[in-house]
Formats: structure tokens, sequence, C-alpha cells
């Protein structure tokens, strides 16, 4: 009789990383059912087309490196990259941006440092910011949302499903129709300088909902739906989507200016515009990349938050939370470093960076 | 006594896996049958391995001992049964690496014969110490966990008051139900146990800590309890309440300090079987030979709580709960989050061992393989320690040392909390074991390295010294031969006064060497340095026992016999210098300079003496130092008399200088708090006492002074000696006595004041007297004799 | 013209200034650590071996401040101290050189006592003073303050030493790091291997 020898602790718990990635996958789908409503068929293409080429740019790599591919597939943090870029896509996108995109965030944001766990970037943000430098045109083209004849009625939305494959798989074939897009609730308070607020309301640009954003506002609920069920399942902590949520709602008070013309949007128009709920509960939570403590979590996602902000305010682009989250992934071994919690049976916490070194 | 409830603190992190307690509390506790072959490892504890008192074949009876410690922290071990020892040898031993130890091996004769047992009833008129001392020799140990033997920890910081006893009934690991079944059954000799502990350290708060997954244990401690001053507290369970730091921070709120003891804040924590096995060593007499184990796992058809013999074999014991062979998986001895596998059934259970669970492979299976770390951070929300595991891992993997250390990898107290929780499957604790072993071993090298590199380099200075001591040796014999040769040439020619004076000159020399002592004055010097020993020590043992009456009075003796044979010896010397002619004019200042180069030889090698002896010299090492301070007075005393040095009485009269600085402000002191305090009896005597010794420095400082002045003036006239150490000596004697004679007349007008018994006082007073006239005339009898030399 | 002037003497009062500033800071902030010899010989194993060619571990030390020797003459140290010579004198870090020897696990020299002369040969030729013993008396090793060098083996005449590694106990044992997970192949995970 064989007896083993194993290291202690002998039991375990059932967490496993699959279950963790299951459970981020599930707790999007709220706002993927809300976009899917809003835009019609082309979220759910670009949910697909991105898990495709992730999963293939993943096998690829995995085979190239000589690892094994069913091993590391199986985790399914590829799955997770592809769907939070899909998200973060506008829908009806060409198919080939997704591509670009997706094998970008695979292959240079993740696989090339070393795959999971290994990345310093989130990568999906890393392909997201790569095809919206590359591909401004096509990434800034939001389709106009269902309801929206019911405001401007020279305007019509949603695509069909055949009309959605084909804008996606051929788009040159088809001739762009007129009044299809519009421009975000964040685009039009950004590029306004010359009506209140009231005035921006009443003039019929469909900026401003009962909460938020303009039909945004329902995406970005949704999420905060997902993500509380994250946080219960204690799937996430609560630390670093507070810190970012906080940060920007207390910056948007701040410099909110009014409601005049230079009025930078209220912090409900903030919080529940854009992509901030995704960002807050799905992309600053990516443990790889951010900071590590509880403390240091805070930290980072206040970090985002203030990023966000700025950028949005006085920064070059209308939303910026890929940026931001990019920007705070450069700090997070600086903040890991400050944030140390203290130790049991010490005074104070180890900070700063250390003797060594 | 039962006061406020005591507030529950949470612990930082901490898990909650599947109990699996009920399966072996079905059956109460169970006595283990008398197993044939015992096997009992010298290392059953912390510390140093128990050396054997017995030889193989010897017969012995139950309860006798088989090895006794061998040190402060180590544990004696005791026969669990009578028979006859077979082997004394590497055994199999409990432990993860499967390999062997030394051990004893018993075969039980079955007649279970106890030795002749001392059991207390009436513990509570011995000593602490005595107790503490059953403790030590019943060979108890810590039952839960590590096996600090349990005296050892009792005592750790004997000038820590320890207000907090804190008895662990946790159990907090899953399956482990060996506390839970004592207190349900013992509980009355635990709290016995608990009593007798409160008896040696005296707590202020005895606090028993049991976690509420255990009602029958609880009801059944607080029935026993009853209205004693020991207070059962219950909280929520969740693993790792159970560890010693954990406990205390629940209980108290507090934080043992990193790398130090419960104890360091006045604490001092007991398990459960700790407490059984105190109990039966002081009420029963028994050592420690039997404990309460639990078997269990889904290898086992009954698994069950038993009281067991130490040394029995655990394939004995797993028999005994229906093992089967072919289920069994994985052996864990210990509980399943802190326990380590064993190889072999063939080991025996340990003082420590609390559990046996034979896992089989649905039960505990095997290990996912380990996916990547993604730093999702639950591992350190589990952390009952705040500590970063996912960082300390990512250390370990890079052995990263250093970083290692900063982020307090030696606070990891191995729980296995992050392990349980990691979703990647990675084995935490291994790496922490790994990376703790490797520091540490690492260190030892460094240490080794360090002791090498001083041994080489005393290694080579050794043989540098040597060889220049040869080269030295070789120099002076030629120069001696020169000199003879010399010395007989110029004697030849003409036998004239010059080498009559040569001779002498020749003789001088010798006389001021140290080593040039007649015989007859050797024997004189070490009279006289015994005669200061004895002098020294009856001083010393005086200031250790003030009271000691007998003591006081030999030391006028010892003072005069010693004043006596320094004045023979200064006398013997004396002959010598007079005898010696005076060194020739023309040879005058060479011999000084030699004289000076002699005297300044003898003050160095008696600071070297000293420095060796450092504060708590040897006797030979004094004897030494004396002998080399006479011989320093000797060089001194040949020196032309303004050479002469002057720093022992700059050093007595800074002495007095300070003396009387402290007295002051003690003095300036105790009348502040009197004009902040009010009249104040003991205020005022306190003033007076300051006043008293303000007035004695002073004197002293006077003395000290115009001695100061009068050798300042001998000097410039170069007519007295300086004042050598027993000069100093005999006066710092004086003045001793004279303060204290002035101190016991205090007392006796005190003691008129208060109308109180006078006798004691005046009889003191008289002693005093006496002492201060003896040191008085043996002062003036050693000025005396200074005058004739 | 003025402008130049200016320009040149804003520039030159810059250059005092910074000049006392860095001057300063040169003084106030002097490290003065230890020699490099000392460094140096604080990472050595302090075997005494002399398997480097140098009598001892300090003139060793002592070889590579000053005299250039290569950092990989020393077996017993091996590929660690190699590193943490290469870590401290920022250089690049060599194989061991196999001409002085190879790594091999730390050993004590052991006596075999039945057959020792009492010829304190050893006795001398310990660097560490490890053998105790007298002339005709059985010597024996201490083996805490032994480090392994060997160089007791060649002289004695009897060739009654032998070099034994220390035996691993209960006590000295010590966990392994874990296998990686990454480097495994899902396929090649054995059941309780990890």
């Amino acid at each position: 009789m064989a007896l083993v020898r194993i290291t202690s602790p002998h039991a375990r718990g059932n967490n496993r990383t699959q279950t963790i990635m299951l459970w981020v996958l599930g707790a999007t789908l709220p706002g993927v059912a809300v976009m899917t409503w809003l835009f019609g068929f082309g979220t759910l293409i670009n949910i697909l087309l991105a898990s495709c080429f992730a999963l293939a740019a993943e096998a690829l790599i995995l085979r190239l490196r000589k690892r094994p591919v069913v091993f590391f597939l199986s985790d399914g943090s590829a799955l997770v990259t592809a769907w939070l870029l899909a998200l973060a896509l506008p829908p009806y996108v060409p198919w080939w941006l997704v591509l670009v995109g997706t094998s970008f965030a695979i292959v240079f944001g993740k696989q090339l440092y070393g795959g999971l766990g290994q990345n310093p970037f989130n990568p999906a943000m890393v392909g997201y910011v790569v095809v919206l430098i590359s591909f401004p045109v096509e990434m800034t083209t939001w389709p106009a949302w269902r309801g929206i004849e019911q405001a401007l009625p020279d305007l019509h939305s949603v695509l069909g499903l055949l009309e959605a494959l084909q804008r996606v798989f051929l788009p040159g074939s088809v001739p762009t129709i007129d009044g299809w897009t519009l421009a975000t609730p964040l685009d039009v308070v950004k590029n306004n300088s010359s009506l209140t607020m009231d005035e921006l309301a009443a003039s019929g640009q469909p900026v401003f909902g009962s909460l938020g954003g303009r039909a945004w506002e329902w995406v970005n609920i949704a999420y905060l739906l997902g993500g509380a069920v994250l946080i219960y399942k204690r799937v996430l902590s609560w630390h670093a989507p507070a810190g970012m949520l906080l940060a920007l709602g207390l910056m948007s008070l701040l410099f909110w200016g009014g409601s005049g013309s230079d009025s930078n949007g209220s912090p409900m128009f903030h919080l529940l515009s854009g992509a901030t709920m995704l960002g807050a509960f799905f992309i600053v939570t990516d443990p790889v990349s951010g900071a590590t403590s509880s403390l240091g979590r805070i930290v980072f996602g206040a970090g985002v938050g203030i990023l966000v902000y700025v950028i949005r305010a006085w920064g070059g682009y209308p939303d910026a939370v890929a940026f931001a989250v990019l920007l705070m992934n450069l700090a997070a071994p600086t903040i890991d470093y400050y944030t140390t919690p203290r130790t049991y049976g010490h005074r104070k916490a180890e900070r700063g960076m250390g003797k060594a070194d | 006594m039962q006061a406020a409830p005591i507030k529950i603190w949470d612990i930082p992190g901490g898990i909650h896996p599947a109990e699996h307690k009920h399966e072996s509390t079905q059956r109460g506790l169970e006595v283990m049958p008398l197993p044939a072959r015992l096997v009992l490892p010298l290392q059953q504890h912390i510390g140093a391995r128990s050396e054997p008192v017995v030889a193989v074949g010897d017969q012995v009876l139950k309860g006798q001992l088989l090895a006794e410690a061998t040190g402060l922290v180590s544990c004696p071990l005791h026969a669990p049964t009578s028979g006859i020892v077979t082997a004394i040898g590497p055994a199999p031993f409990p432990h993860a690496s499967g390999l062997e130890e030394w051990a004893i091996t018993l075969d039980s004769d079955g007649e279970d014969k106890w030795t002749d047992l001392e059991p207390i009833a009436d513990y509570q008129s011995l000593e602490p110490a005595t107790l503490l001392d059953m403790i030590r020799l019943a060979g108890i140990s810590g039952m839960g966990g590590a096996g600090f033997p349990t005296s050892a920890k009792l005592k750790a910081r004997p000038e820590q008051k320890i207000f907090t006893l804190i008895i662990n009934g946790t159990e907090c690991e899953p399956y482990i139900t060996a506390d839970d079944t004592a207190m349900r059954y013992k509980a009355a000799e635990i709290v016995a146990g608990i009593e007798i502990l409160m008896h040696i350290l005296h707590p202020a708060d005895v606090l028993i800590g049991i976690e509420d997954n255990k009602p029958e244990a609880i009801a059944a401690m607080r029935a026993a309890v009853g209205d004693r001053a020991m207070r059962v507290i219950e909280f929520p369970t969740k693993y790792p309440s159970g560890g010693e730091k954990q406990l205390i921070q629940i209980l108290t709120g507090k934080e043992v300090p990193s790398g130090g003891l419960p104890a360091d804040i006045g604490m001092v924590c007991q398990n459960i079987g700790t407490l059984l096995a105190v109990h039966d060593a002081v009420l029963l007499g028994q050592p420690l030979i039997k404990r309460i184990t639990t078997l269990t796992g889904d290898a086992l058809t009954r698994p069950t709580n038993v009281e067991a013999l130490i040394g029995t074999p655990i394939r004995d014991l797993l028999q005994f709960a229906g093992l089967q062979p072919d289920k069994l998986y994985r052996l864990v001895m210990g509980g399943p989050m802190m326990g380590f596998t064993l190889q072999s059934l063939d080991a025996p259970i340990l003082k420590t061992s609390n559990c046996l669970l034979a896992g089989s492979i649905e039960e505990l299976p095997p290990p996912p393989v380990a996916q990547p770390c993604i730093r999702c951070g639950l591992c350190s929300e589990a952390c009952p320690a705040s500590l970063l595991p996912q960082q300390l891992h990512w250390f370990a993997l890079g052995k990263e040392h250093d970083q290692l250390k900063r982020l307090n990898l030696f606070d990891c107290i191995e729980c296995g909390c992050c392990s349980y929780v990691c979703p990647s499957s990675i084995p935490l604790v291994q790496y922490y074991r790994a990376s703790k072993a490797e520091i540490r071993a690492l260190d030892l090298q460094t240490h080794k390295a360090d002791h090498s590199k001083q041994r080489f380099e005393h290694r080579q200075a050794r043989l540098q010294r040597e060889t220049e001591q040869k080269e030295m040796d070789r120099k002076v014999r030629a120069e001696k031969a020169a000199r003879i040769k010399a010395a007989k040439e110029a004697a030849q020619p003409s036998e004239t006064e010059t080498s009559a004076e040569a001779t002498t000159d020749v003789t001088r020399i010798e006389a001021h060497k140290p080593t040039g002592l007649t015989p007859e004055q050797k024997q004189l010097k070490i009279a006289a340095a015994t005669a200061q020993m004895a002098l020294k020590k009856a001083q010393k043992q005086i200031a250790a026992n003030p009271d000691n009456v007998d003591l006081q009075a030999q030391v006028p003796e010892l003072e005069q016999a010693c004043e006596q044979a320094q004045r023979t010896f200064d006398e013997a010397m004396g002959e010598v210098s007079v005898k010696a002619p005076a060194p020739p004019s023309a040879a005058g200042a060479d011999d000084a300079k030699r004289l000076k180069i002699e005297a300044a030889m003898a003050r160095a090698s008696l600071k070297k003496a000293e420095r060796a002896a450092g504060d708590s010299p040897t006797e030979e090492q004094e004897k030494e130092i004396y002998a080399l301070r006479e011989q320093v007075a000797v060089a001194d005393a040949r020196l032309p008399k303004d050479e002469a040095p002057r720093k022992p009485l700059d050093e007595s009269l800074k002495k007095a200088k300070l003396d009387a600085a402290m007295a002051k402000a003690a003095l300036k002191k105790a009348e502040r708090a009197q004009s902040e305090n009010g009249e104040d009896a003991a205020l005022q005597e306190e003033i007076e006492r300051c006043r008293a010794q303000l007035s004695d420095a002073l004197g002293v400082l006077e003395q000290a002074e115009a001695k100061a002045s009068q050798l300042e003036t001998s000097q410039q006239r170069a007519e007295k000696k300086p004042v050598d150490e027993t000069t100093l000596q005999l006066k710092t004697d004086m003045a001793t006595a004279k303060a204290s004679f002035k101190e016991a007349e205090r007392a006796v007008q005190e003691a008129r004041e208060n109308n109180a018994d006078t006798g004691p006082a005046e009889t003191e007073l008289a002693n005093s007297r006496e002492v201060l006239d003896k040191a008085a005339k043996a002062f003036a009898a050693h000025m005396a004799s200074k005058e004739t030399n | 013209m003025g402008m130049i002037l200016t320009a040149i003497l804003v520039l030159l009062a810059l250059a005092l200034i910074f000049g006392a500033i860095l001057g300063y800071a040169a003084i106030r902030f002097k490290v003065d650590g230890d020699p490099i010899v000392d460094q140096i010989n604080a990472l050595l194993p302090q075997t005494q071996c002399g398997q480097c060619g140098h009598p001892g571990c300090k003139p060793y030390a002592q070889g590579i401040a000053n005299g250039g020797e290569p950092i990989n003459k020393c077996p017993p140290g091996g590929e660690s101290t190699i590193q943490a010579l290469a870590d401290l004198l920022d250089v690049e870090v060599l194989p061991l050189d196999a001409e002085h020897g190879e790594e091999k696990a730390r050993t004590v020299a052991y006596i075999r006592e039945a057959e020792c002369i009492g010829c304190t040969k050893c006795i001398q030729a310990c660097p560490v003073d490890a053998i105790l013993g007298a002339a005709k008396q059985m010597h024996t090793v201490i083996i805490d303050e032994c480090t392994g060098c060997d160089l007791c083996v060649e002289p004695c005449p009897v060739d009654c030493i032998d070099m034994v590694p220390l035996p691993t106990t209960p006590q000295n044992w010590k966990w392994d790091y874990p296998l990686s997970g990454e480097t495994l192949i899902a396929t090649d995970a054995q059941r309780g291997a990890a």
C-alpha cells in the first residue's frame, strides 16, 4: 500500500479558476441582454466572433509555446478577455476589426508576457486601445438605439439579422444608411460648448435619460446588477469598483460646473454613461493586472476613476476607461509596494520599496 | 466571580471547511487495549532530544523514567507500560519525511504494573517552583500543536507576570475531536488541571475558549467550572481560531508581537490535553504516558476517540478502529488543514498526536494540477495573519529571500487557508515551507561561514603569534648570553667595586621585576592576596545578604588579617629596597626610563586581565588581577616619585563628586514632592534620609578633596607616596562604616521619637561603631606602615 | 555684448551653485561601506579549502578585488556564490571553473578512529582547528566546526579520513518546492505527484 506524501492542507475548497471565469461571463449577461435589445444583433455577433478568434489565437500560441493546449484553454480566461473586448466594441464593427482587436489582446496582451497571470496589462483593454487608435472611425460609430424613432423620427434603428451580418462581414458592400448612427451622450456633452445643459436637453438631442446618459443608463444599470451578483457571490471583492465609482462620482461632483454650457455633466450622468459600470465591475476588477491588497485595490480603482474623469472632461476622447485602466496597470506594482497590509503581530505595515533594491 | 461577558473579537480571514466532526464523536471515549510493542521516539517535543537512562534488556515498570531531559527545553520520557526494553536505536517515526528517529522499543509484559507513584492531593501547600518541577519531570509537553515543553512554556518569561491564562478548547480543525471528547468526559479533571496552573501562575483572568460547534463540551465545562474564577467563552466557529495567536486575538483583542511569545503580553495558552496531563502528574503522580487521540476518516469502519498509550503503533490504533486497507489512500497525522502525511503504519503516536485521519481517495483526493496564479486575492482575504500569500508565492518562485522576509514570510503559521481557497490549486503552503527551510538553511550556512572565518583568522593570528614568540625568545636568550659574557669580561681585569655595583644592579633589576621576588616574598605576597580575596568575598556576600550578622562580624577580622599580610609583604619588599643601594647617578635616567616601561607593562597586563575577566570574573581571574595590581603598585612605587600616577585618586574624587551631586538631586526631588503633596510622614522621612546621604557624600567629597590637595602638595614636594589601592580601599571602608554608623544613630533617634523599642537599633549602632573603629584603626595602621616604608 | 556677458555670468553662477551643491552632497551623503575585499569575503563560503589556488577565502577575495581574479573559482560556494559575486561586482555570471573542482554536496571529515595513529598531521592542516587530538592519541573531528574543505585528507599517512555527506534527519529534512504547475503537461500529472 503506497501512501502518498502531500503537503497540508489536505482538505480543499471547491474554488476553481474556471468557476470564477464562468461567473464573470454569466454576470455580463444582463448587460449583454440590454445591449442586444437596444442595438440589435451587433453585440451578439461581436461576442461570438471575439470568442472564436480568442480561442483560436490562444490555441495557436499555446501550441507554439509548447504548452498543454486543452489545459490552458479550459481555464476560460481567453473567453473572458474576448467577451469584455466584444462588449466594449461598438456593435456592427467589421469582422476584421474584431479579429485584430482580439488577437492583439490574446497574443500581445497576454501570451507573449507568459500567459495567464503574467500580463501586466489588461489584455481586453490592450486590444481595445489598439483598434481604437488604429481605426477611429469604425470605433466611434455607434448605432442609434431602439426607440430613437420616437425622439428623432428621421432616424431608424436596429438592423435585422441579415442586414447585421452583411454589415459585419461585407462592410464594403452595404451602402451607408443615413441617420443610422448617433453620437453617444458623452460625445455630445464633450463637444458641446454653446448650449446650457437644459438647452441641450431641450434641443431635441436624445442625451439625458431620467438617470444618466439616455439609453446608456440601462446598459450601465444592467452591468451594475451583474457586478453586484459577483460581489455578493464573493467572486470579486468590492474594493476596486467602490474605489473607481467613488472617485469618478467625487470628481464629477467637484468639476460639475453646474448646468451652463461649460458643464461637464452631473455625477449621475458620468456614473451611468459610457463604459463606467462595465469598467468598474468587469475591467478594473481584473486581478492579474490590478493591485493586490484590499487597500491597494481601492487605490487602484480610485486612480482609474480619476483618470476616466480627467480624460472625459479635459482629454481628447469622450470615454476613457481603457486608457485609465492601462495607465493604472502601470502603477499597480508601485501601489502594491505602498499598500501592504499590516501583518499580525507587527506594529505597522512594511511599506515602500523595501530593504532589497 | 462571573465578570461581565467578554468581548469576542474577530480575526481577519479564516475559512469554514466542512467539519466532519460527528463521525468520531458517536462512540464516546474508548480505551485502547494494551499493545504488544511500543515505540517511544526520543524526540517527541520541540527542543533537545532526551537521553536514554535504560539499556536494552532492562525490565521497566509502568511510569518508570526511560530517558531524561537534556536541557531546559527538553522533556523526559517514561514507560507507558511495564515490560522489557528490546531496542534503542533508529525506528519508524511519524514525520512528513518518513525518516527514522532514535527510539526506545518496549515489549509489553501484559501486566501493566505501575512503578511507585507519589500523588499529591494537597498541592496548594507546595511552592509553584516545586509544581513546575513536577510538571517538568512528568515529561509534559504541549499536546495540541508543536509540543513545546510545558514547564518551559509556563516560565518562558520569568520577569513577566502572567495576567491571563487561556485554555484552548477551540479545536478548529475539521475531523479532530480529541479535545472535544476530553472536555465532554473529563471536564472535572481538566478544571483540576487549570486550578493547578492557577496556583502556579496566579493569573488575574482564566479564559476557556471553545468554538460554538461543541455544545456538549461547553455544557460539560460550564458544569465543571461551576462558580470558580474561570470563564468558559463560546465563540463562532471559524478556522483557524484555535491557533494560539488567533485565539488570543479572539479572546483579548491583543496580538502576540512578531517573533515573541504570548508571555510577552502577559498570557499563557494551554491545550486541553496538556491540562489533563498536568492533573495526572500532580494529583495522581503519573507521568505523561497516554493521551486521547481521534481515529477518523473514510477508511475506518468505526471512527472513534481512544485513550492510547504514547508509543502505540499506528497500525494497532487503526486496526482497533476497523481499518480497511484497500480504502486507505492518504494517512494524515493531525487534522486535514495542518497535519502531515505518513508513509508507514509502523510509526507510533507521540505526545503531540491528536488525530489520525485515514482518508480514502474520494475523501481526500489528490490536488488538481496547479494552474497559474491569477492574483485573485482570495488567499489574502483568507489569511489570518494578513499576509499577501500570492506575493509570497511569486517571490518564493523567484527565490527572492529578501522580499519574502520583507513580506513577513516568517509570520506565516502555515494554517493552509490560502491553499484551501486558491482557485488555481497552488500548493502555497508547500512553497512557504520550502522557502522557510531554505532561508533557515542559508542563514545557518552564513552563520557557519562567519564562524569558520573567525576560527580561521584566530588560527592565523595564533600561528603568527607563535612564530613571533619563538623569534623573541631566541633574541632574549642571545642578549642574555651576551650580557653575562660582557659582565664576566668586565669583572676579570680588576675586582673593584664596579663589579659589585654591576651585580647589585642586576639584583635590583631582578628585584624590580614582578617575577623576581624571593620565595619568601612570594609567599608573603600570596598570603596577602589570599587575605584580600577572603575579604572581598565576605564583602560581596554581605552585599548580597546585608542581614547576615556573622558575616559582618567577620569583616573587621578579615580586614585586619589582610592588612597585616599586606604590611608584612610590604615590609619584606621594603627590605629589598632598603637593601638595594641607591642607583648610581649616571645610570639614573636610564633606570627611570626602564622602570617606567616596566610599570607601564605591568599596568597593560593588568588592564588586559581585567578586560578578560569582564563583569563576572572567576576566582582565578580575580586572583590574577590582584597579583597584577600588586605588580603595578610595586612598579609604581619604584618609579621616581613625581612620576607616580594620580589616576586612582582622581577617580575617587570624581566618584565622590558624582555621589554628592546625586544625593543633592535626590534631596531636591524629595523636597519637590513634599511641596506638591503637602505634609507626609513618609516623605519627610525620605527627605531626612536624603539629607543625611548628602551630608555623608559631602563629607566623603571633602575628604577626597583634602586628600587630593594633600597629595598634590606632597607630590610637589616629592615627599610622600601616592595613595595606593589599599589605602583607598581602607578609606572607602572607613567612609562606609561611618555612613552606616550615622544611619544607625538616626535609627536610634527615630526609635526614640516614636517611643518604639530602641533595643535592636542600639545593637546595630554599637555594631557599626565597632566596625567604624576597626576601619579607622586599620586605616591609621596602614598609613603608619606606609610612613615607615 | 552685454547680453553675452550676462549669459556667461549667469551660466558661471549656475555652474558655481550646482558645483557647490554637488560638492556638499558628495560630503554629506558619503557612503563609506565595507572595503570591497571584506564584502567579497563575506560572500565566500569560508571553507578555507584553497581549491581556488589561494591560501584561504580572504586571499581569494583580495585576488578578486585587486588582482582581477575570475569569480568562478570557488567550488564549495558553487552557483549561488558566483551569482552573489556577480551581483556585488556587477560582472557577468560565469560557469564554475571545472579546473578548480566541482560543486558537491556539503561533506564533513570523518576519522576512522581505529586506524588513526595520532600523527597530528591533519591537525596542522585543518584551517579552522576542527580536529581534536594530540601526538600518539587518536584524533577526532568536531563535526560542527568542520567546513568540509578536505585539506586534512591528503596529509593523513594512513588514509583514515573520509569525507562523508551530512545525513538527513527529521530535524534537518525540508520540504522541496512544488513542481511548477505550468511546467507540467496536464496529461503528465500523476495523481498526487504535485
